[in-house]
């Protein structure tokens, strides 16, 4: 069925078709719309999870946790101030192998009070052994939620799906709300609680198997990044929409590439063309999957990273680890903190100003 | 077989709780009356530790721990899945984990009726971290963090539990044994926020030996420093050990002095708190009293 939605209302309605038993969540704007959708959506008996309206985030994760260790696949949603409250309890659920699918509407976080689009609220969750997405459509966010799921059940970890406050997460897109059918298996949690096999988790463990338990988190992750092709795959067969951990446009043949995650990178596919028409060999990069990170081939091209984000002390975040898995010499862009607009003219300037290396902060420097 | 109370054990021996802990005696009796068709949720606090190390477990239904502020709402979050209906879903919390830092988690969770049975074991400090003070801490007792004696009065959780209309409440105690069996086996027959405070003397941290649990347990009651009573429809009924301490209670030196915890604690300061709480109790059981006397008259 097509038709026009938010990204907010993309994410409620991929809830509803991944069959998800239980939500529990707080309000936050920019998300507000997400947790409405879905009171609406139970209320009105068009959905059958059950529904908590929780006290905090950090009860939303704790029931999320909860319900998805007795074996149901639970679903939360949030934003900045939400996720960070909810941080102790992000960790429990990737240590708990839990594959809870949460969406984060990427916000600033405080002080000062902004409600606008951010990427460093989810960012600073990067170490907590979550897959992250970064999503840039509305319809992209409906099918990441799906895969999200799929995937999560398989490698048991847990999966952020982020897309940008009020950018993606109130503009209206056309969206095929597509049926998954029998795209996500029922889940089966091996280690599920359960009553007929008394079992304690996470109780006290000394440090030889806490060691144990962390290294196969890592080995999960790397699972996943051969995991999350075959869903990839296996959903463009099926559905026809192709995604990968990155989205390349343009940049086979480039021989300077704009990378950047979420929305903006969306926008930098506009000043690819404008560049091109100049005669400049630009591309861009679109980083998805964040976590595991992925491999990007920027051999031999100058690299542009825009980061909305900042790690204060070490720069983009984004260019941390491009920096760190490539061999390149990036020039890094902080640019989109708190709102800032970053249309594809200004994007299209940067390219054209831009310095082999260092790092450069949109409308200071 | 006692009364009704079944012979077959969920706490096993081998588990790692201190010698004479009567939290594990509350827990014994609690599993016996839930049955194997229970999940514990088990937040940060001595339990932790007393269900022994990954991969043993001397409990005998299953557990999930979960972080000190989140017990309620993972509660919550198993008792709302379909899939777990008609199990019996038991929060086992400290008093820290509950009058502190797992307040508002609680509080969420009444209010909104999650199907769960929330049991405080009450041993009045954060004693797996070696005692120290919590807000269930009475005035006068020494802790780690009050080493001269706390100067200020305990939280009052059961007023604000209370307050928050629960289905069933409880005020319990490890050395009633019985009487905690018979209130929580009452507890699991009623749908939604079910709370019962159970008071559970640990001679580690009360620096007493440690025979004497079951003792200052029932001194507790007999004295005044505790009560035993149910809470249902907003009628408070007190069980009969309270009833008579309310009426004559126990000497309350004879509480306090086996207890290090106590040394040189201002006794009638600590007799003004004792009689403090007796009258807010009265207050609580006179008014049920006061609307019978006025439904008789109507």
């Amino acid at each position: 069925m097509k038709k026009m939605a938010t990204g907010n209302q993309a994410a409620a309605f991929a809830v509803r078709e991944a069959d998800v038993e239980l939500v529990a969540a707080y309000p936050i704007t920019p998300q507000t719309e997400v947790v409405e959708t879905i009171a609406n959506l139970v209320e009105t008996n068009k959905m059958k999870a059950s529904y908590i309206r929780v006290e905090s985030e950090h009860s939303a994760m704790a029931a999320c946790i909860g319900a998805s260790a007795s074996g149901a696949r639970a679903f939360t949603a949030t934003s900045s101030h939400g996720l960070l409250y909810m941080h102790e309890m992000i960790h429990w659920a990737a240590g708990a192998r839990l594959p809870i699918v949460m969406a984060n509407i990427n916000r600033a976080v405080g002080p000062a009070w902004n409600i606008w689009a951010e990427h460093t609220d989810s960012l600073s969750q990067r170490d907590t052994g979550w897959m992250q997405t970064y999503t840039a459509t509305v319809q992209e966010v409906y099918d990441t939620i799906l895969m999200s799921y799929k995937l999560a059940e398989k490698v048991y970890l847990p999966a952020m799906v982020c897309l940008d406050g009020f950018i993606l997460s109130h503009a209206i897109q056309p969206l095929d709300i597509t049926l998954p059918g029998d795209f996500i298996p029922p889940i089966d949690l091996p280690h599920a609680l359960d009553t007929k096999n008394p079992m304690s988790y996470g109780n006290l463990t000394g440090p030889n198997d806490y060691f144990k338990f962390r290294r196969a988190m890592q080995d999960a992750m790397r699972n996943a990044e051969k995991e999350s092709r075959a869903i990839e795959k296996e959903f463009a067969e099926r559905f026809g929409r192709k995604y990968g951990p990155v989205m390349e446009y343009r940049a086979s043949d480039a021989d300077t590439v704009i990378v950047g995650m979420g929305t903006l990178a969306r926008e930098a596919e506009v000043a690819v063309d404008t560049l091109r028409k100049e005669g400049m060999k630009v591309g861009s990069i679109r980083v998805r999957q964040f976590r595991p990170f992925p491999k990007l081939n920027l051999e031999g091209k100058k690299v542009i990273v825009i980061d909305r984000d900042c790690s204060f002390g070490a720069g983009g975040i984004l260019a941390q680890e491009i920096r760190f898995h490539n061999d390149v010499p990036v020039f890094n862009v902080i640019a989109g903190i708190g709102g800032q607009d970053i249309s594809h003219d200004v994007i299209a300037k940067l390219v054209r100003k831009a310095k082999p290396e260092g790092e450069f902060w949109l409308g200071v420097d | 077989m006692v009364d009704d109370i079944p012979e077959k054990e969920y706490l096993y021996k081998g588990n790692t709780a201190c010698a004479g802990c009567s939290a594990m005696l509350a827990l014994r009796y609690i599993l016996k009356a839930a049955g194997p068709d229970t999940i514990i949720v088990n937040p940060a606090c001595c339990s932790t530790v007393c269900q022994g190390s990954y991969p043993k477990s001397a409990y005998g239904v299953p557990v999930l721990n979960i972080a000190f502020a989140a017990a309620a709402a993972a509660a919550d979050g198993i008792a709302s899945a379909k899939r777990n209906k008609g199990k019996n879903i038991i929060v086992f919390a400290g008093d820290g984990g509950t009058v502190d830092i797992g307040i508002q988690a609680l509080s969420g969770a009444i209010e909104r009726n999650a199907n769960i049975l929330y049991v405080c074991y009450d041993n009045e400090a954060y004693s797996n971290t070696g005692m120290q003070k919590s807000g269930s801490t009475p005035y006068g007792a020494i802790t780690t963090t009050t080493p001269t004696g706390r100067q200020d009065s305990k939280k009052d959780i059961d007023l604000i539990i209370m307050a928050h209309r629960p289905q069933y409440m409880a005020s319990a105690s490890a050395a009633y044994p019985k009487d905690l069996y018979a209130k929580v086996k009452k507890a699991l027959s009623i749908e939604g926020t079910k709370f019962i405070h159970v008071q559970c003397p640990c001679p580690s941290g009360w620096r007493y030996s440690t025979e004497k649990s079951v003792e200052l347990g029932k001194l507790a009651v007999k004295c005044g420093m505790w009560f035993l009573y149910e809470y249902e429809n907003g009628k408070l009924t007190l069980n009969a050990p309270t009833k008579v301490a309310l009426k004559k209670p126990a000497p309350l030196e004879d509480y306090v002095k086996p207890q290090g915890r106590f040394k040189g604690v201002n006794l009638e300061r600590l007799h003004k708190e004792v009689d403090e709480g007796m009258s807010r109790i009265k207050g609580l059981a006179d008014l049920e009293t006061l609307e019978k006397a006025k439904e008789a008259a109507q």
